[in-house]
């Protein structure tokens, strides 16, 4: 095994995972490999269930792996770095504090140069950012799920992490919000650039927000297909309609069939976007 | 009617009430003093003993309450072990709910030999044994309990346990803890009288019920009732304020 280090903000090298449980081992990854340059930003897409969730823990350094080796920052992970910012898929909040408490929870663990001022100012920043202005004061109880998330991204995001780490971010959330806060990711990363690793399930997104996207296979997952987006300059939702973008989509969707088990050509050219249906199904008035 | 009106005035009806009735069932069944005291029996032996009812009340209440504050260190520090370990869990699980089973009443004599004469010693000894286990219990339950995303969101970014305990599990664990704190209170207060009354020592409100029993003092005694059920009612009432203080969070508003 090479134990160079790493020239990637983010590396996995042969990881290779099993939870134990009552039943035995069950294996998660096998010889899973990544690569994240510095301030790019991966997504990673794969079936329910494949070891996504995983996947960050091991990069947060919440867990260590069986197998293989995980890099961030050249050095090898072994602990948690509070360098890294973490949204959690499940996002969450300390009801006993309130929101502004709890986005400011992180500074009181990590060293930051700025004041509690500048915090508190950064703060109400990120929620106007996020679309919740006026809810700093509130608890945890009073917002929706949708609301909680958007808090908790703030909150992995308050120290100006250089690593940022998100599982399912927008899962919650409406389609039009999720859009709004897709380009809210691209302002923040042109305002303070980071690296990061999205989890999500939702393809448009990861062809929108991301540099590369990788496919995991099925349980026990490793990188079935990496795709580079490869969409210059400033972004627009309609670069989402392109004929690249389609395409792009198309083979994700294929992929992501591979890894379900529903096809097993793996090399089998996307299929040709279907035309819209426009006869009426049949049975479907019965 | 607005809220804090009916919540004086609905308890002092139903207190008045059943007062009422109980004067009527003690008049229409003309019960003498011996068999059955009545409401009004009962002033003019606070007027007689007042002061006395003073001191008693405040004997019984001290020790109550250091009996309940050493029950709430030592409870919470073995709910803890038990919270962080399961190895300690395991093994004092057993124990506890032994000891716990154990009545009471069958202790006093034997502290009361043990260390004779050291009647407050014994007291707030019988007062922190018999409320310790639902303090402990509840601690530990609410430690083991603790989702491991809440130690997550802290220990992603390098925390240490000791920063994780004190941000997250104890202030997780304060609605459970104040729960518990309310049973234990009342038993705190029981294991006080037990001790006054199963191995009489001339103090605390038990003391002036034996003095009532022994000279048949059918009123006095009843008098002392009403004196235990209303320190016992302030010292559950102080419970809740601070709960409301420290754990209000968990208060869901209605509706
Ligand atoms: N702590 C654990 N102990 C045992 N098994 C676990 C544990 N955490 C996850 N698993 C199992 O590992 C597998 C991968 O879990 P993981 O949460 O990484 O999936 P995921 O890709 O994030 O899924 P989803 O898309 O539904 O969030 C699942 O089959 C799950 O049952
Ligand atoms: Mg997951």
């Amino acid at each position: 095994m090479q134990t160079d280090p790493s020239h990637y903000m983010i590396e996995l090298r042969e990881v290779t995972h099993a939870y134990k449980t009552k039943a035995g081992p069950l294996p998660v990854l096998d010889n899973l490999s990544i690569k994240i340059p510095e301030n790019s930003f991966c997504a990673v897409v794969g079936p329910s269930g494949c070891g996504k969730s995983t996947l960050t823990r091991l990069v947060s350094g919440l867990m260590k792996p069986n197998e293989g080796q995980v890099w961030l920052h050249n050095k090898l992970v072994t602990s948690p770095r509070p360098t890294v910012g973490m949204a959690f898929q499940n996002p969450v909040l300390l009801e006993w504090r309130t929101i502004l408490q709890n986005i400011l929870l992180p500074l009181e663990i990590v060293k930051s140069p700025m004041s509690k001022a500048e915090a508190v100012e950064r703060a109400h920043h990120l929620l106007d950012l996020v679309g919740l202005t006026g809810f700093a004061e509130k608890r945890p109880s009073e917002l929706s799920g949708g609301m909680r998330q958007r808090a908790s991204l703030c909150r992995s995001i308050i120290h100006k992490p250089d690593v940022l780490i998100l599982d399912e971010p927008f899962g919650a959330l409406d389609a039009f919000t999720r859009e709004d806060l897709w380009c809210t990711m691209h302002d923040l990363r042109a305002q303070e650039p980071f690296t990061c690793l999205l989890i999500t399930h939702d393809l448009r997104e990861s062809v929108f927000l991301a540099d590369q996207v990788v496919v995991m296979s099925g349980r026990p997952a490793h990188a079935q297909y990496v795709l580079d987006v490869d969409i210059p300059g400033k972004r627009t939702l309609d670069d989402l309609y392109a004929p690249k973008a389609v395409e792009m989509l198309a083979t994700l969707r294929h992929q992501i069939q591979v890894a379900q088990g529903r096809t097993t050509d793996e090399d089998a050219p996307p299929p040709p976007p279907k035309p819209a249906r426009s006869q009426p199904i049949p049975g479907a008035m019965q | 009617m607005n809220d804090t009106a009916r919540k004086i005035l609905a308890p002092t009806l139903f207190i008045v009430a059943i007062l009422g009735f109980w004067e009527w069932a003690v008049w229409y069944n003309d019960l003498p003093d011996f068999r059955m005291a009545s409401p009004s029996d009962l002033i003019p032996r606070y007027v007689q003993f007042w002061d006395l009812f003073l001191v008693k009340s405040w004997e019984t209440l001290w020790r109550t309450v250091v009996g309940l504050g050493l029950a709430v260190v030592v409870g919470t520090l073995i709910g803890m072990v038990m919270g962080f370990s399961q190895f300690a869990r395991e093994g004092l699980y057993p124990i506890l709910v032994g000891f716990n089973a154990i009545p009471k009443a069958t202790v006093v004599p034997i502290v009361a030999l043990m260390f004779v004469g050291q009647h407050d010693f014994n007291t707030v000894l019988i007062a922190f044994m018999i409320s310790f286990f639902p303090i402990a219990v509840s601690v530990s339950i609410g430690l083991s309990t603790l989702e491991p995303e809440y130690r997550d969101i802290l220990r992603s970014l390098g925390a240490s346990n000791f920063t994780i305990f004190w941000k997250i599990a104890l202030p997780k664990t304060l609605p459970e803890f104040f729960g518990a704190l309310k049973v234990a209170v009342t038993l705190a207060f029981i294991g006080t009288n037990l001790m006054e009354i199963v191995s009489p020592h001339g103090r605390g409100l038990g003391d002036l019920f034996d003095s009532g029993r022994i000279s048949a003092d059918y009123p006095l005694m009843f008098a002392v009732l009403f004196a235990l059920a209303a320190l016992g009612i302030l010292l559950f009432y102080v419970v809740v304020f601070l709960e409301r203080i420290f754990a209000g969070w968990a208060e869901r508003s209605p509706g």
